[in-house]
């Protein structure tokens, strides 16, 4: 049901798919970008992207166009096209002076946003005429690092959360390649770098993933408080917590205009659902559900053999219940859409990426409950 | 029967010490758990610097609220959290001068070796005896339970290692004071 491929010992920092599932990009917690191919049911290396200069921090793979953008620390940002066989770089001027946390193409794939350390969001355009990307920024109201974005499916608004415990919703308007946008839920005028909503869970926990619904009328988000916040905007703006026993979460995606999935420092992914005509936000189930391993079973002889070698009889190996080894740190859809998602996939600090199967979890869902 | 009744007395203070010696460790474990959820964050201050946030204290909102979990006056833990880093400060108990001295001489050892325990910090934190500093990259090379572990178990052994050492250095004087004594 859930496919775990690793790629080595050191952490996936973050992973973007292809159009067609076929290609995977991921970094290893240092300057390159790996590309992989799939064939049979693995991965096979077929490129490296060597261009920065410091540990990427953000890739994204736009599907219709077939692009990749990155960032990283060192506070440059590559649109990566392929030509010939080859990946080929083009350095966007970004204007930032911090490292950039994350990037993201808009759902036309004619922008990008990437948020950064130096408190504020960079919205790219390729201009044509100079043929070279052109940043505008998106500055207040952020006090603090961006954490996370995402876009609006309208192609104009993008969400940002950061580290000042707020998300926010700003317009990401670029009047020189697009037409005006029709209103929506949000709001209707939505001149560039407009803050169009901020909302704050009451808590204070650090904003580390958001995600718009795929209708565009709901963000989530997943803060350090261990909370995960839906905002309405169809509905007044109605926000939602909840809070539960868990550890925090570090990504969530919508996987249905009602369900999200979020997973963190519990390693374990959890599916949400939101009930827009209740107001209420809970937890079906967690996707990994541990194979309960037969107690009891141990033998006297494996019993004293261990209180020898490790003074105690208990069980301490080092492994943990979940499939994932350490820290989940992003959560994407990986077949799909938002509406209506057929997998998704995690990867964490352990090295592993793992693709979840979500018709098959929903069904021994269903039978669990 | 004098003996009997100070052996039962001794067992009782004992299981008491060992009852309340749990749940503090419990409590430090569970703390340490939800308190090891660290990223790596590039410093939004400096530019391409990479810094534990809990010991550069750049920016005041990456930082957590600190914890203090005491078991009384004498042996207590600071935790101190942020964004990609916390801070473990423990204040080791010391009843008299020797243990005081002992466990002076003992951190002093293991500090200055510092590098060996990875997660140890070369200097105690003020008012507690020795410290550790855990970043994200100790959490993304190591299983973060395991490191909870190995900080519960350090305090385990701390206590009773204090003990043998004094027990050993109070026969040693005993002995050596005998063998002098034997001269008059």
């Amino acid at each position: 049901m859930a496919e775990k491929h690793n790629f080595g010992v050191n952490p996936v920092t973050c992973h973007a798919v292809s159009g067609d599932k076929t290609n995977l990009a991921l970094s290893l917690n240092d300057h390159e970008v790996k590309i992989y191919k799939k064939s049979g049911n693995k991965w096979q290396e077929t490129d490296t992207l060597g261009e920065h200069g410091q540990r990427v921090t953000g890739i994204d793979w736009a599907s219709k166009s077939n692009r990749i953008v990155t960032c990283g620390a060192d506070r440059n940002a590559y649109v990566w096209t392929y030509q010939n066989g080859k990946w080929k770089p083009e350095l966007v001027i970004l204007r930032i002076n911090r490292a950039a946390t994350c990037v993201r193409w808009s759902p036309e794939e004619n922008k990008f946003a990437v948020g950064c350390g130096a408190r504020l969001i960079s919205v790219s355009y390729y201009e044509e005429e100079h043929r070279w990307w052109v940043s505008k920024h998106i500055k207040k109201p952020i006090r603090s690092t961006v954490t996370c974005l995402d876009w609006h499916p309208n192609n104009v608004l993008i969400a940002a959360g950061s580290t000042d415990f707020k998300a926010r919703v700003f317009s990401g308007y670029i009047k020189e390649i697009e037409s005006k946008p029709s209103p929506c839920a949000w709001g209707t005028k939505m001149m560039f770098a407009t803050p169009m909503a901020e909302f704050s869970n009451g808590g204070g926990g650090w904003v580390h993933a958001i995600s718009f619904s795929p209708s565009g009328d709901r963000i989530a988000w997943v803060g350090h408080d261990s909370s995960v916040s839906v905002a309405d905007a169809a509905n007044e703006s109605r926000l939602v917590v909840i809070k539960d026993s868990f550890l925090p979460f570090l990504g969530i995606t919508w996987v249905s205009e009602n369900s999200m999935v979020a997973a963190g420092y519990d390693c374990n992914p959890m599916l949400f659902t939101y009930d827009a005509g209740k107001g209420s936000l809970s937890l079906v189930s967690k996707l990994d559900i541990p194979q309960e391993k037969a107690a009891g079973t141990v033998s006297a002889m494996n019993r004293f053999r261990d209180l020898d070698k490790k003074a105690s009889s208990g069980d301490n190996s080092t492994e943990l219940k979940t499939q994932h080894q350490n820290t989940i740190t992003q959560v994407s859809v990986f077949d799909g859409t938002k509406a209506q998602c057929k997998r998704i996939s995690t990867s964490g600090v352990d090295g592993n990426l793992i693709i979840w199967d979500l018709n098959v979890s929903q069904h021994s869902i269903n039978a669990s409950f | 029967m004098d003996y009997s009744c100070c052996s039962t007395f001794l067992f009782i203070l004992l299981c008491v010490q060992a009852a309340t010696l749990k749940p503090y460790l419990n409590c430090v474990k569970e703390t340490l758990t939800a308190a090891m959820c660290v990223q790596s964050f590039d410093s939004q201050v400096v530019e391409r610097h990479n810094k534990p946030e809990v010991e550069v204290k750049s920016s005041k909102e990456l930082l957590l609220t600190p914890v203090v979990i005491s078991r009384n006056e004498k042996e207590k833990v600071l935790i101190e959290s942020s964004i990609n880093s916390i801070r473990i400060s423990i204040a080791v108990k010391q009843a008299d001068e020797i243990e005081k001295i002992l466990c002076h001489k003992f951190m002093r050892f293991m500090m200055m070796r510092a590098e060996n325990f990875v997660i140890l910090r070369r200097k105690p934190v003020e008012g507690y005896d020795i410290s550790f500093l855990i970043t994200n990259v100790h959490t993304e090379q190591m299983y973060k339970h395991k490191l909870v572990d190995f900080i519960i178990q350090f305090m385990e052994e701390i206590d009773k290692e204090i003990n043998d050492m004094k027990l050993a250095v109070n026969s040693r004087a005993r002995l050596s004071a005998e063998e002098f004594l034997k001269c008059f």
